[in-house]
């Protein structure tokens, strides 16, 4: 049944979607929530670093297309149009979380001892996927490091990385000029280049080697 | 020196230059600078091989899958959406609303306005031709020959002067 709905997504644009659910077609939704649920998924999760977040975002994010098809007009890419709205709900996210971890921190009384993470009672949403990935040092090493990049470097290297979108398009949704967005992705994997210079430098001599 | 060769021994040019040879997005002016400089600095050279190790590192982040749920829970959330057709939806939006408001405005100041009643423009509308033509074909006048022969209309004088002529005469009379 999958494998139906992909083949039936990819024959048709999703701006053609788009204007079919404009028109009132619910499956032309369904196609397109198949289509972006999992790159949008992994967009969020890279940018909040928090599976349950991501997935709650990724649904407010279909949410507000669905909200929005009456009103959608193909003036730019669907793509664009839909990662912007991701972007911005994860930078809001990011920045209301380190809010709240600051007023936490202020309020904590516990000792933290040697431990950089606070002691704290939360609940405990970590899937197990969050779990694999924790348990593989090297893809750890990567995430905690695009996770360290300041918020727009770090949304410019997951969407010229991992959705390899345009440039115009990347800086349309960041809001900045195409020339802005690639300065902003060299000083990203620059930054990169420094945090996994042993991971490089092991990639390096697996090359050479082969 | 020429612009290539300016830019040739320039490592601060590439900044907005590398990231696109190294993806193969660069057009075809662009790689050639790119490489002429990769050529002779052996600082960005390196760079440029650490930049293509890490593309290559990157790639190795796995993908998570949404849970189980998230369609549900999707679905779950769109089903207590607001209806479309409902009494809110069917107000105006805000911009039609201040569009109408203004033009309502506009019109009420419109008629509160004095009005000017131009008489040589409205006697030229109606020509004399046409209100007689309209009187003469009513049919309440139809009998016109009758009514201009009724006794009691010849009594009447035939203009005021005639009226005030005959007072006199009367008065004298008397």
């Amino acid at each position: 049944m999958r494998v139906i709905y992909n083949v039936e997504a990819m024959a048709r644009s999703d701006v053609q979607l788009m204007l079919d659910v404009k028109a009132g077609d619910e499956r032309s939704f369904e196609l397109l929530l198949r289509k972006y649920r999992i790159p949008l998924v992994n967009f969020l999760y890279r940018m909040v670093r928090d599976s349950a977040v991501a997935e709650d975002l990724a649904q407010e994010v279909f949410l507000r297309v669905y909200r929005a098809r009456k009103d959608y007009a193909p003036s730019a890419k669907f793509t664009t149009w839909m990662f912007r709205i991701a972007t911005n709900l994860a930078l809001n996210s990011v920045r209301d979380n380190r809010h709240r971890q600051v007023e936490i921190s202020m309020d904590q009384t516990v000792d933290v001892g040697d431990d950089e993470r606070p002691v704290l009672e939360v609940p405990d949403h970590t899937p197990t996927v969050e779990q694999y990935l924790v348990a593989r040092s090297r893809s750890e090493m990567i995430l905690r490091a695009i996770h360290d990049l300041p918020e727009k470097q770090r949304a410019a290297v997951l969407l010229h990385k991992y959705q390899e979108l345009d440039y115009d398009e990347i800086a349309r949704i960041l809001e900045c000029s195409e020339s802005a967005l690639k300065s902003l992705l060299f000083r990203a994997y620059e930054t990169l280049r420094t945090q996994l210079a042993p991971l490089l430098n092991s990639e390096k001599v697996s090359s050479i080697t082969l | 020196m020429s612009n290539t060769e300016r830019f040739a021994k320039n490592c601060a040019g590439m900044e907005n230059k590398l990231v696109e040879y190294l993806d193969g997005r660069a057009e075809a002016a662009e790689r050639h600078l790119v490489e002429e400089h990769l050529a002779v600095c052996a600082v960005c050279r390196n760079r440029a091989e650490d930049f293509r190790a890490l593309f290559g590192a990157l790639e190795d982040l796995p993908m998570i899958m949404p849970s189980s749920a998230f369609d549900a829970s999707l679905r779950a959330r769109i089903s207590v959406e607001p209806m479309r057709g409902g009494f809110w939806s069917s107000l105006p939006s805000p911009r039609l609303a201040f569009a109408v408001a203004a033009l309502i405005a506009v019109s009420v100041w419109m008629a509160s306005m004095p009005r000017i009643v131009d008489s040589d423009t409205t006697m030229t509308r109606v020509p004399a031709e046409a209100d007689f033509s309209m009187i003469r074909d009513l049919p309440v006048l139809e009998n016109y020959e009758v009514i201009s022969k009724f006794d009691a209309l010849s009594e009447l004088p035939a203009s005021p002067e005639d009226a005030a002529a005959g007072e006199m005469t009367n008065e004298r009379a008397e």
